[in-house]
């Protein structure tokens, strides 16, 4: 028996930092990333006997009370569109960041087991975090796009771009779930604050109101919240919304900024991953 | 024969009373100031650990427990880093710290096959060539398709085993898995280890279980509150380990003479028992540590000071829980000749075939119509090592059974 191919070195020293780019790490350990995610849509629809119906409720059940609060009630405007595709667009993609995150978050503490025991590519975990939510995106966009019909709006050429909107959604949401995943291993409060936290961010973000009530400096300087930008582009992208403009730039940084971070945070932290879980 | 581990001033601290919540840590770090750098306690779990492992070795590990085997597994493995130090090694670690880790009860057999293969670092296709293997192995083919939250935990343990068993490494480390499971599972892990010492892989294997540790490893490492204390021959290691963890209650002289002193013809100097084949003279004899599996010397020194004719003398042993294991007298013997008066040496050569626990010598002296003599705990000794988890059989020895179909009854 003959494994020819001579074996390289690995080192496990003190202060060694993995020099791996993550990008590197999360294309090597694909397979993971898949069967990681595979299992928590299993797990999730195998005894779920309305399955998709669940996944659709929740926006759609959050968007007739947006309806009737905010478009009805409080008549806020919605950038030309009608106000429930207006927030059904918003709220598919809100629900996707959110969950994303969330999932992201609790990635490496739901498995404890998986961090003592095994040497996989910790990365793995908060980035099969982010596939399951997005099927339910999947799921929720034909929704989005029969309700456009319904309402005559488009469907636009800017339809093109909703992959480049979903890759921008999915990476801004990384930079988070990588961010928060390693500080709840050694904080478990951020299992506690996130749930708060998300449903501020819900409303400081414009999913039920649009980023056009502000203009100018300020509205800059909201979009420092780079889901403003995710849900500019995304209504863009999908119903032909008026394109988002310089805010979306300020979005697009922050977010590169904080997925770079997240990345670096998670990378010099996950040395230390197994002995604090 | 290259290096596969190279393990050099290895050491890992861990911090006692770990922060685990914001507000301790934030706190903490305003009063730092004032206090000084703040060390809650702190534990090395290892220090100063070095050594090598060439290609195709299997070495063990033992020590007590907190003795630091798993950290030095983790450290091996890359699961945790080392906090000073540097461990090397070349190609593939699988660590077997656990079974089934990453199985989850929601999915079926099979797709458990797949995600586990691929948390212990397999490709898909890997995966898919060995899979036929895999499920042989187990002996679980019926059930694939049925959740494994519906299996037995046997039927689990089998099928998670066998995708550890099929990973190919170069290096398989391996801790106490074999504690899981009933004999014949534990029987089939460590033949699998065997196949993959002989496969050329390198084994690192921790187990309580001594005597399997010894089965499969030459040579072994005992970890002493984070410090390897030796590295050498398994069977040297094992005893100095064992040696050191226990009283020196295995001495077996007997305390002068209160016992048989001056009532009778018969006078009982020392009882003794050691490994057999050790020198006689040997005086590191009586500190030796016996394991389940040495051949014992029960060894006596008595005096006779009065040749009363049809004198005899018996010599037999009693387990922990007070039953007569053997007894032998001289007279058994049609061909001896009488005892004279003067010193006398006695040596009793018990082949291997008790299990672990204590057992007590005793030693009678009389004729057919008098006793003179009986110390039924003359001597005491313990057997070490592993039961082979089958704590309830007093004797080892191995008799296989032979089973055929009867065709004479209908």
């Amino acid at each position: 028996m003959s494994r020819a191919e001579p074996a390289t070195w690995r080192e496990n020293a003190a202060g060694t930092r993995s020099a791996e780019a993550s990008s590197r790490v999360l294309w090597q350990a694909r397979e993971l990333i898949g069967f990681l995610a595979l299992r928590d849509l299993r797990v999730r629809y195998k005894q779920a006997g309305l399955g998709v119906i669940w996944v659709l409720l929740q926006p759609v059940a959050t968007v007739v009370v947006f309806t009737l609060v905010f478009g009805r009630l409080a008549r806020v405007g919605s950038d030309g569109l009608p106000y429930p595709l207006f927030a059904i667009a918003g709220m598919v993609t809100w629900t996707y960041f959110s969950a994303a995150v969330l999932r992201g978050s609790e990635s490496l503490v739901s498995n404890p087991e998986l961090v003592t025991k095994v040497a996989f590519p910790r990365l793995a975990a908060p980035a099969a975090a982010l596939v399951p939510p997005l099927v339910d995106l999947a799921v929720s966009l034909p929704l989005v796009l029969v309700l456009a019909l319904v309402y005559r709006v488009g469907p636009h050429w800017s339809l093109l771009a909703v992959p480049l909107w979903a890759a921008v959604t999915v990476l801004t949401a990384f930079g988070f779930a990588a961010w928060l995943a390693a500080l709840n291993v050694r904080f478990r409060d951020v299992r506690q604050a996130l749930g708060p936290l998300l449903q501020i961010w819900l409303f400081a973000s414009p999913v039920a109101y649009p980023a056009s009530l502000l203009s100018g400096w300020p509205a800059l300087v909201y979009a420092v919240n780079p889901v403003v930008g995710v849900l500019g582009l995304g209504r863009w992208a999908l119903l032909g919304a008026p394109w988002p403009g310089w805010p979306l730039l300020v979005s697009l940084s922050v977010a590169t900024v904080v997925l770079a971070s997240g990345l670096a945070y998670f990378r010099s932290a996950q040395r230390w991953f197994a002995d604090v879980i | 024969m290259s290096t596969v581990i190279e393990v050099e001033r290895l050491g890992k601290r861990y911090r006692l009373g770990h922060r685990t919540n914001a507000r301790e840590t934030i706190m903490e770090a305003l009063a730092r100031p004032f206090r000084g750098p703040a060390d809650p306690g702190q534990l090395w779990s290892l220090r100063d650990v070095g050594f090598t492992v060439v290609e195709g070795e299997s070495i063990g590990i033992v020590g007590a427990n907190g003795a630091g085997k798993s950290t030095l597994l983790k450290i091996l493995a890359g699961i945790t880093a080392p906090t000073e130090g540097v461990a090397r090694t070349r190609g593939r670690v699988a660590p077997l710290l656990e079974v089934g880790t990453g199985f989850h009860p929601e999915l079926s057999g099979r797709e458990n096959v797949f995600l586990n293969g691929a948390v212990l670092g397999l490709s898909r296709r890997d995966i898919a060539r060995r899979f036929d293997d895999i499920v042989a192995f187990s002996g679980v083919e019926r059930f694939l398709d049925t959740p494994v939250k519906r299996y037995s935990s046997g039927m689990y343990l089998r099928l998670a085993f066998s995708v550890a068993a099929h990973l190919e490494p170069d290096v398989l480390v391996v801790d106490e898995v074999l504690a899981v499971g009933d004999a014949e599972f534990q029987e089939r892990c460590l033949g699998r280890m065997r196949e993959a010492g002989r496969a050329g892989r390198t084994v690192v294997f921790v187990s309580h279980d001594l005597g399997a540790l010894a089965r499969l490893c030459p040579r072994s490492l005992w970890l002493d509150r984070g410090r390897l204390r030796a590295d050498g021959q398994t069977e040297g290691v094992i005893r100095d380990y064992l040696a050191a963890g226990s009283v020196p209650e295995t001495a077996q002289a007997l305390p002068e003479v209160e016992t048989g002193g001056g009532r009778g013809p018969v006078r009982l100097r020392s009882v003794e028992v050691t490994r057999g084949g050790a020198d006689l003279g040997d005086a590191r004899g009586a500190a030796t540590v016996l394991l389940r599996g040495d051949a014992l010397a029960v060894r006596i020194a008595f005096d006779v000071l009065d040749a009363v004719p049809g004198l005899d003398l018996a010599v037999y042993l009693t387990d922990g829980r007070g039953v007569r294991l053997l007894d032998q007298t001289l007279s058994d013997d049609p061909g001896r000749r009488g005892l004279r008066t003067g010193p006398h040496r006695l040596v009793w050569e018990l082949p291997p075939m008790f299990n672990v626990g204590e057992f007590s010598v005793g030693v009678w002296a009389g004729t057919a119509h008098d006793e003179y003599l009986d110390l039924p705990a003359a001597g005491r000794f313990t057997l070490r090592g592993g039961d082979d988890d089958r704590p309830d059989r007093v004797v080892t020895t191995r008799f296989p059974l032979h089973v055929e179909p009867d065709d004479r009854l209908p």
